[in-house]
C-alpha cells in the first residue's frame, strides 16, 4: 500500500449556482520517500489537490488514504494530530508567525506536538542549523529576507521529523539564486529518504523532481519519467493520461 | 505547556496593543475597585463595631434608659419616679438573671480645670465599682473607691488619660509618663483628689501604628523625626469610643449625688434620679429572660409605670449588620455591573482579535493545533486580559481605599482584606473566561484552509 492514495478524489466548490470542479475525479498513489512535483497552469487544481493530500482539507467525493488513515472519515482533531507529526508544509508566502521570533515559530509544531520545553529548543536549533539559520534566532520574521523567511518555514516544517513535506510554491517569491538554494534543500530532504512533494507552475523547477505530476482543469495528465513508467501502481491509477500511455 | 504558552502570547497581545487594552479592562478594573473597596469599606466598619463594642463593655451590656411613660399611662406621668437607686436595689435583690448592675449619675456641663489648664470635654460621672466590670475598665495606676468613699461622699477621683493630658500634659509633649495620683483638680470649682487612673485604651490601628513608630524610632529612621505621624478627626483613628473613654472622670456616685444633685441643680429640687444604669445578664444566651425579669421587677418598683426601657447591644449590633448588609449588597451590585460589561468589552475585543488573527490561527492549524488547542488559547488569553485588568483595579483599589482615608477619617479605617482581592481576582478570571468561550469557540471551528486563504 502506498503511503498516499486518492481515489477518485473531486472538490467542489459552488460560487452562486455555478460548480466550479477544482478537482475532478483524481486517482493517485504517491509511494514513502518519492520526490514529485506537482505541475499545472494557474487555477488548475494544484493547490487544491496539495491541501487534500495534506490534510488541510477534505474532499467533497472519493477517498484519500494517508499512511493508512482513511483521512476523509477522520475528525478534524485527528486531522490535526497527522498534519503535526506526519507532514510539515512549506508555503509560497511563507505564513509566519509576525509576534514570534525565528526559534519560536520553529518551535510551534512542537509545543501542539506536547514536546517538553528544553527539547523544543534543541530540537528547533537543530533544524535551524540545518538550514544554516542558527545565528538569526530571535529575529522577527519581518527582520529576515525572503529566502532566510523561507528556511525558517522549511525547518519548521522539518521539526517534528515528517515523513512527508509538502511544498506549495516555495520559490514563487524567491528570486532565482535564493530559489536555487531552497530547491537543494528540498533535495538533500528527499535524499534523506523523506517524502517531498512540490507544487509549482514552473517546468524549470518541476524538471528537478524524478516524478512529475501534471494538472488541468482540475484532471490529471501526467507526465511519467521513463524509469517509473514500468511500475504496476501507475498503470493501476485509472487516469486517462495513464490510460493513453498505456495503449 | 500549551497553557503557559497562550499565557505568554496572551500578555503580549495585550502589550502590542496598550490603549485598547486598556480601555478594555476599564470595566474589570471598575469591578474589581468597587468589589475591593466595597469589602474594605465594610471591613473598616465591622472592625470599628467590634473595637467600639468592646470599649463600650461588650455585648452582654444592656442599658436602662428613661422613656416617656406610654400613652395610655398619660396620666400617671407626674408620678413617674425616673430610674433610682431603689431600682438597682431591687435588680440585685429579686433578679437573678442580672449578674451586674451599675448605676451611673453623669455630670453634664461640668468644668474640669487644674489651675490655668482646663479639659473642654470630660465624661464625668457618679459610679459604684461595679462600673468596672461594667465598661471594662482597666485600673493601672493607684486604687479605686472604696465603701467609705463612698459612704462619707468623698471628694476622691479616678481619671482616664485623656484628663491627665489636658490637665497635665500629654507624655508625648512633656517627655515623660506623669502619673497624677495625690493631685488635687476643680470640677466645677469643688477640689477632688485623683486616687486613680486608667490604663489609655486605643484601637488596634493606632496600637499598631504606634508599634510602627516606635520600631522605626528604634532603628533611627528619620521619619520619627518628621514629627508626630498624621492625627485625623477626633484626634486620632483609634476611635471615639476611646476616645471618649480616655477622657472619663468617675467619683463615687454618693459624691456625685451630694455635692452635685442633692442641691437640685437648677430646680431647687434634690433628684435622685440615676441618669442611667446599665446591667449585665448572667448567660448572654438567655437576653431575653434577663431582661423580661429586669422588667417585672422594676415595674413593681415603678407602680407599673413603664417609664423606663432596655436597650441591647445587640440592637445596635444588628442596626449596623443591616448597614453591613446594605452596603454589601450595593458594592456588589456595582461590581456586578462593572464585571458585566468588563466581560463584554473582553468578549468584544476578542473577537476583533480573533478576526484580525484568522490567517495566525490557520498556520497554527496547518502545523497541528487542534480545535481544543486553539480553542484553549484563546480562552486562556482572554482570562489574561481580564487577570491582568484584576491586577490592575486592586492597584487602583489600594490607592482607593487609600484617598478615603484621607478624605474621611473616622474610625472605620477601610482594611483591604486578602479574601476580597482573591474573590475579586478569581471573579475577573471566571469573567474572562466566560466572554472568551464564544470567541474561543469561533476560532475553533475556523476550516485550517479557509483560514490560511483569508487576507
Ligand atoms: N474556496 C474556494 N472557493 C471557490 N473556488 C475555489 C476555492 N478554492 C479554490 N477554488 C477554485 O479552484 C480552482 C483551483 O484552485 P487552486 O488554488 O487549486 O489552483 P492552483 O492550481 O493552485 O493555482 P495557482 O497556480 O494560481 O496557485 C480555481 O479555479 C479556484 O478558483
Ligand atoms: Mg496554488
Amino acid at each position: 500500500m502506498a503511503l498516499l492514495e486518492l481515489r477518485n478524489v473531486s472538490k467542489i466548490y459552488h460560487l452562486g449556482g455555478e460548480e466550479i470542479r477544482a478537482l475532478d475525479d483524481v486517482s493517485l498513489d504517491i509511494g514513502a520517500g518519492e520526490f514529485v512535483s506537482i505541475i499545472g497552469p494557474s487555477g488548475s487544481g494544484k493547490s487544491t489537490l496539495m491541501h487534500i493530500l495534506g490534510c488541510l482539507d477534505t474532499p467533497s467525493h472519493g477517498t484519500v488514504t494517508l499512511d493508512g488513515i482513511q483521512v476523509e472519515k477522520a475528525s478534524a482533531s485527528e486531522l490535526a494530530r497527522v498534519r503535526n507529526r506526519k507532514i510539515g508544509f512549506v508555503f509560497q508566502f511563507f505564513n509566519l508567525l509576525p509576534k514570534l521570533n525565528v526559534v519560536q515559530n520553529v518551535e510551534l509544531p512542537m509545543i501542539y506536538a506536547g514536546v517538553s520545553g528544553s527539547q523544543r529548543r534543541e530540537q528547533a536549533l537543530q533544524a535551524l542549523e540545518m538550514v544554516e539559520l542558527g545565528n538569526r534566532l530571535k529575529n522577527r520574521p519581518s527582520q529576515l529576507s525572503g529566502g532566510q523567511q523561507q528556511r525558517v518555514a522549511i525547518a519548521r516544517a522539518l521539526v517534528n521529523n515528517p515523513r512527508i513535506i509538502f511544498a506549495d510554491e516555495p520559490t514563487g517569491n524567491l528570486d532565482t539564486h535564493t530559489g536555487e538554494v531552497i530547491l537543494a534543500l528540498f533535495r538533500r530532504l528527499s535524499q534523506e529518504g523523506r517524502t517531498v512533494i512540490l507544487v509549482t507552475h514552473n517546468p524549470e523547477i518541476a524538471a528537478v523532481t524524478p516524478r512529475r505530476i501534471e494538472i488541468r482543469n482540475g484532471r490529471i495528465a501526467e507526465k511519467v519519467d521513463a524509469r517509473l513508467a514500468g511500475l504496476d501502481r501507475l498503470a493501476a491509477s485509472a487516469t486517462p493520461a495513464a490510460a493513453v500511455a498505456g495503449a | 505547556m500549551i497553557i503557559l504558552n497562550s499565557i505568554v502570547i496572551g500578555l503580549k497581545e495585550i502589550w502590542a496593543h496598550k490603549v485598547r487594552s486598556l480601555l478594555t479592562m476599564m470595566g474589570i478594573i471598575l469591578g474589581v475597585t468597587s468589589l475591593v473597596g466595597m469589602a474594605a469599606i465594610i471591613k473598616g466598619m465591622e472592625n470599628g463595631m467590634k473595637e467600639a463594642m468592646i470599649a463600650m463593655g461588650g455585648v452582654d451590656k444592656v442599658l436602662t434608659r428613661d422613656q416617656q411613660v406610654p400613652a395610655w399611662q398619660d396620666h400617671l406621668a407626674d408620678q413617674a419616679p425616673g430610674i433610682t437607686l431603689v431600682d438597682v436595689h431591687a435588680l440585685k435583690r429579686s433578679a437573678p438573671l442580672i449578674r451586674l448592675v451599675s448605676p451611673e449619675m453623669s455630670l453634664d456641663d461640668v468644668t474640669i480645670s487644674r489651675g490655668d489648664k482646663r479639659s473642654d470635654y470630660s465624661e464625668c460621672v457618679g459610679v459604684w465599682p461595679s462600673v468596672l466590670e461594667m465598661n471594662l475598665h482597666t485600673l493601672e495606676h493607684g486604687r479605686f473607691f472604696n465603701d467609705l468613699d463612698e459612704e462619707q461622699a468623698r471628694p476622691v477621683v479616678v481619671i482616664g488619660t485623656g484628663i491627665r493630658d489636658e490637665l497635665f500634659g500629654k507624655p508625648s509633649e512633656v517627655g515623660r509618663e506623669i502619673v497624677p495620683l495625690g493631685e488635687t483638680i476643680q470640677i466645677d470649682g469643688q477640689p477632688f483628689v485623683i486616687v486613680g487612673m486608667f490604663q489609655e485604651y486605643i484601637g488596634e490601628q493606632e496600637a499598631k501604628e504606634r508599634a510602627r513608630a516606635k520600631l522605626e524610632a528604634a532603628q533611627g529612621t528619620s521619619k520619627a523625626a518628621a514629627g508626630p505621624k498624621r492625627q485625623r478627626g477626633w484626634g486620632r483613628r483609634g476611635g471615639w469610643a476611646f476616645w471618649r473613654k480616655n477622657y472619663t472622670i468617675y467619683m463615687p456616685l454618693n459624691t456625685a449625688w451630694v455635692r452635685f444633685r442633692s442641691a437640685g441643680r437648677g430646680t431647687g429640687i434634690p433628684d435622685p434620679r440615676l441618669t442611667d444604669m446599665d446591667i449585665k445578664v448572667a448567660d448572654f444566651g438567655r437576653m431575653e429572660d434577663a431582661i423580661q425579669q429586669a422588667r417585672n421587677v422594676m415595674l413593681l418598683t415603678h407602680q407599673g409605670i413603664e417609664d423606663f426601657t432596655f436597650e441591647t447591644q445587640e440592637n445596635q449590633i444588628e442596626n449596623i449588620n443591616k448597614q453591613i448588609r446594605n452596603a454589601r449588597m450595593s458594592g456588589g451590585f456595582i461590581a456586578g455591573i462593572s464585571l458585566l460589561v468588563g466581560g463584554i468589552g473582553i468578549m468584544n475585543i476578542m473577537l476583533a482579535s480573533i478576526n484580525e488573527r484568522v490567517r495566525e490561527i490557520g498556520i497554527c492549524k496547518a502545523v497541528g493545533a487542534t480545535g481544543p488547542n486553539i480553542f484553549l488559547q484563546i480562552l486562556i488569553e482572554s482570562a489574561v486580559i481580564a487577570v491582568v485588568g484584576g491586577l490592575m483595579g486592586l492597584v487602583v483599589s489600594e490607592l482607593f481605599v487609600e484617598l478615603i482615608g484621607v478624605l474621611t477619617p473616622s474610625q472605620n479605617t477601610p482594611m483591604i482584606t486578602r479574601e476580597a482581592e482573591a474573590v475579586a481576582v478569581g471573579f475577573s478570571a471566571l469573567v474572562g473566561v466566560i466572554a472568551g468561550i464564544l470567541p474561543a469557540i469561533k476560532a475553533a471551528r475556523f476550516s485550517p484552509i479557509e483560514a490560511l486563504r483569508y487576507e
